[in-house]
């Protein structure tokens, strides 16, 4: 038995089957439509992803299991007063697989080693959110089929976004990767991150101007830019619109670029560019419930 | 006690100098009944000040605790007045409770009963971060 709190849980070799089981899912949807039957999937949200629940929910569903969820009521009372270890300790009682989203960093690391059954970290506060990264992997394959050679940029909030910092981490395990930082002065990738990119000897470039640097990407991964980042409101009003994406900008860019975004999006991209055969971010949606299907087969050990 | 000489007990030796206080109250050595001799700031050709700490009786001591505030201490073992063992400190892997995770969002912070874990994730910096928010430890 085991369970994934970390992305880094998961070796290179286990994110490509992950992959390859979830392109076959899309495949041969129907070879998939009862391997879970009889089992029970308990989706445990100490705070509200509604998105990230209902994506779980979906893959077991699909998978031919079951779901038991808490009501949002149950969960604000649970986390009132009892441990997550006790949680962990009674839940595994009732389901055959986990997936726990929590407000505290490392909760579900502690669900886990309490758990009998496997835990899957759903998001612990802003701290690791394993599934959004097996997301982002499996679309940039799905888009690109391939994971090596090629050039990410990652437009936005670099600093605070953990989301960012995660797939940058699983990306540096790649060859030929480039990546190129677009963020305001106050929003850039913190040092650490750098050097994970510099340790495994790829390359990386900085800089504030989008424009300047969107025709030579492969992928432009966007994220949100929020008000509550900026100390005033003016710099907040002057930068985040030189991050919003909108069609004309996306002239100069190339003809097969993929451009992902983790969503809920607010206005970082033009609703205009919805229709570009380019904007891949609601197949990036699905693909999160493929990944899902994998990995708890994968965690179930079905075969 | 005779502070030189020792007849059954440990003498940690080579404690970078001003640590000595904390590793005596971090090993509990205040609740020994055996008489217990710290010396600070003591010449050191190796080190030009270190503290020492002799206890003179046998004791179990917590090498990790040890490691973790003086890796460069050394621990002799004293047996009938002579020296039997040498041991040499190595940092420790994973520290359980030494130090306390100070991240407010850390599950650490209102789990009943969790106990605090570090591992160390850099030999040359000594540095150690908590298993449940890789929050670097202090
Ligand atoms: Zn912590």
């Amino acid at each position: 038995m085991r369970s994934v709190i970390d992305i880094k849980d998961l070796s290179k070799e286990e994110i490509a089957e992950l992959v390859s089981i979830s392109e076959d899912i899309i495949s041969n949807p129907q070879k998939y439509a009862h391997k879970c039957d009889g089992k029970k999937l308990a989706t445990l949200f100490f705070e509200p992803s509604t998105r990230t629940r209902l994506s779980f929910e979906a893959a077991m569903y699909e998978l031919g299991g079951n779901v038991l969820s808490m009501s949002d009521s149950a969960s604000s009372s649970a986390s009132k007063g009892e441990s997550v270890a006790d949680t962990a300790k009674v839940i595994s009682c009732y389901a055959d697989i986990i997936a726990m989203r929590h407000p505290k960093e490392g909760a579900p690391m502690v669900a886990s080693m309490n758990s009998t059954v496997p835990v899957i970290n759903a998001g612990d506060g802003g701290h690791n959110h394993p599934t959004q990264t097996l997301t982002d992997l499996l679309t940039i394959h799905r888009e690109k089929g391939r994971f090596d050679n090629l050039t990410v940029g990652l437009c936005g909030d670099l600093k605070f976004g953990r989301t960012v910092h995660s797939l940058i981490s699983a990306l540096t395990r790649y060859e030929g990767i480039k990546f190129v930082l677009i963020s305001p002065e106050e929003l850039k990738v913190p040092s650490y991150v750098k050097n994970t990119i510099k340790e495994n000897g790829l390359e990386y470039k900085q800089t504030t101007d989008l424009m300047s640097v969107l025709p030579e990407l492969d992928i432009l991964y966007m994220t949100r830019v929020q008000r509550e980042r900026f100390f005033n409101e003016e710099d907040y009003l002057r930068l985040k619109d030189s991050y919003v994406l909108t069609p004309e900008k996306l002239e100069s860019a190339k003809i097969d670029l993929s451009i992902m975004h983790p969503l809920p999006r607010v206005n970082e991209i033009s609703v205009a560019v919805d229709n570009d055969p380019r904007a891949c971010y609601f197949r990036q949606a699905l693909n999160g419930k493929y990944i899902r299907m994998a990995l708890i087969l994968k965690l179930l050990e079905v075969e | 006690m005779n502070i030189d000489s020792i007849k059954n007990g440990i003498v940690i030796d080579h404690i970078e100098a001003g640590k000595g206080m904390e590793i005596y109250n971090l090993l509990k050595l205040d609740t020994l009944g055996c008489s217990v001799a710290i010396i600070k700031n003591a010449s050191s050709n190796k080190m030009g000040k270190k503290d020492i700490i002799k206890v003179d009786a046998k004791i179990d001591l917590d090498m990790d605790i040890l490691g973790f505030v003086s890796p460069s201490a050394t621990v002799d073992i004293i047996r009938d007045g002579v020296l039997i063992e040498k041991k040499k400190i190595t940092l420790p892997e994973k520290l359980v409770n030494v130090i306390y995770c100070k991240n407010p969002r850390c599950i650490s912070s209102t789990e009943q009963e969790l106990p605090h874990i570090f591992n160390l994730t850099n030999k040359e910096s000594r540095e150690y971060r908590c298993i449940y928010c890789e929050t670097k430890g202090e």
